[in-house]
């Protein structure tokens, strides 16, 4: 009595194939994360905050690592005792070679530093997994709901990192200029204009658009874990009446 | 699809739950069958077993053991493209809690099954309203559900398990949540749209204002199915019943 689906009418698509015939236009996801976005916006925000603050640490960092490099490639002695009295470990005099050439030599971010950034990103990371389960937990009717009308895993999936794509680039962009305003005055304040006048534009434009990356990045990572249990979330989840 | 032919069968289902280091078994071997148009209602106590054996019929949940068919086809072959184009095609799903999608108006909420489809934006649009006004709210299709009465929300869920015109549609509940006369409303919707459009109606419920309208009952009690009854068993035992009500 049972037959296959070659069979059945109820089956027929038409002749296409059945993995073409369940769609979800890519202009139509992006307006529903708008939207999404939009309805949740405070809580968006809050979410994007962690995430601005981070990447404002990063950009503050890499920018101010260019403002002083800007100051010593100036080769002003002057402000080569400025810098070291700053705090930045320099020897008094530029190093020579033998003849008397002077070496090459660059203003790091210092260790310390780094790690400081690396642990706040790691922070916003784990802050950023938690409020998208958060979010995931909160939508998993409307999820359900989406999967009993006919949605694939992948559109949820494709849902979720849109949302968090657009967060971030949102989030990184502000963050990441935040920081490099921030650190670009706070150059102003401690070596005066010469912080200005010896800026590397172009440095600060490369650690403007590396905390960007970083953090647009880091929240599509954030987001994976949680869009793949959205994703595989079964639909009868759906129907469970929530008390 | 004319009318007789099994829609949906399902043969020898049960459905094992864990609860903790239980097992509870919740279908303890279900057989039946439902014929296209038919209006039929599954009744049965909370804790039957009547909403497991429903979201077996829908392929929302895999039987421990045992085939559930859609049109002579094995459920259980299907994969996810499969699945959710049956889901998105040809089954209409009502809930007792209406699920609308809460960011969306009443239209988007429509149309959404008929964007998963591949229709265009405005075919989906100019069906959406009129779906909107076949269950008569096509003057609030712009509202957000919590701008929505209870049945107002039933209504739009009924128009989107319309969307893309399903051979079957699922309520589970659909009255659950509904005072008195709005489900009644309901009821006779969903009656007048098996009657006019031929669909295969299944709902699980235990308003007993549904009797009246189905075809036939399927009795569920201890995930065994008790009895089943068609219309004209029915009146009797519907008279008997509001006589205990009484």
């Amino acid at each position: 009595m049972a037959r296959g689906k070659a069979d059945s009418a109820f089956f027929d698509t038409g002749g296409k194939k059945i993995s073409r015939q369940v769609v979800l236009p890519f202009r139509k996801s992006l307006e529903i994360s708008i939207k999404s976005i939009r309805v949740r916006f405070f809580r968006s925000m809050i979410t994007v905050i962690g995430l601005i603050l981070a990447v404002a640490f990063l950009g503050f960092v890499l920018a101010g690592a260019e403002v002083a490099s800007g100051l010593l490639h100036s080769g002003d002695p002057e402000l080569r005792s400025v810098l070291i009295k700053s705090g930045y470990d320099l020897p008094a005099e530029p190093p020579q070679d033998g003849d008397g050439r002077v070496l090459p030599e660059s203003v790091g971010t210092g260790a310390k530093e780094r790690w400081i950034v690396i642990l706040s990103l790691l922070v916003c990371t784990v802050g950023i997994v938690n409020a998208q389960l958060m979010a995931v937990t909160e939508r998993f009717r409307e999820i359900g709901t989406m999967k009993c009308l006919g949605a694939l895993d992948s559109f949820v999936l494709r849902l979720f990192l849109l949302e968090a794509g657009m967060q971030g680039l949102a989030g990184a962009i502000i963050g990441a200029v935040f920081g490099a305003v921030a650190a670009l005055l706070a150059g102003l304040f401690r070596f005066g204009a010469a912080a200005l006048v010896w800026l590397p534009t172009g440095g600060v434009a490369l650690a403007v658009g590396v905390a960007v990356v970083v953090g647009f990045v880091l929240s599509l990572v954030g987001v994976v874990y949680p869009a793949v249990v959205a994703a595989r979330m079964r639909p009868v989840e759906a129907m469970r009446v929530q008390e | 699809m004319d009318t007789g032919h099994n829609i949906v069968r399902v043969s020898e289902v049960t459905r094992t739950f864990r609860l903790g280091a239980q097992m509870v078994q919740a279908l303890k071997g279900v057989d039946l069958s439902i014929q296209s148009g038919e209006y039929l209602s599954i009744m049965g106590p909370s804790g039957s077993g009547k909403s497991t054996l429903f979201n077996m019929i829908g392929g929302l949940d895999k039987p421990s053991s045992g085939k559930v068919y859609i049109d002579e086809v094995d459920i259980a072959q299907l994969d996810a493209y499969e699945l959710a184009w049956l889901r998105n095609r040809k089954i209409g799903y009502i809930f007792q809690t209406f699920n609308l999608i809460q960011v969306m108006t009443a239209l988007e909420n429509v149309t959404l099954p008929m964007i998963f489809a591949g229709m265009s934006n405005d075919e989906s649009v100019e069906k959406g309203l009129e779906l909107l006004g076949l269950v008569g709210l096509r003057e609030r299709h712009a509202h957000k559900p919590n701008e929505l009465s209870g049945g107002q929300q039933q209504r739009v869920a009924i128009a989107r398990s319309l969307a893309n015109t399903p051979a079957i549609i699922l309520a589970d509940e659909p009255t659950g949540n509904l005072d008195l006369t709005t489900g009644e409303e309901i009821i006779a919707l969903l009656k007048h749209l098996s009657s006019e459009r031929g669909v295969t109606v299944i709902s699980a419920t235990h308003d007993h204002k549904m009797l009246a309208v189905s075809d036939r009952v399927v009795w569920i009690r201890d995930g065994r199915i008790d009895k089943i009854e068609s219309r004209d068993q029915l009146n009797i035992s519907v008279g008997t019943i509001s006589s205990k009500d009484a």
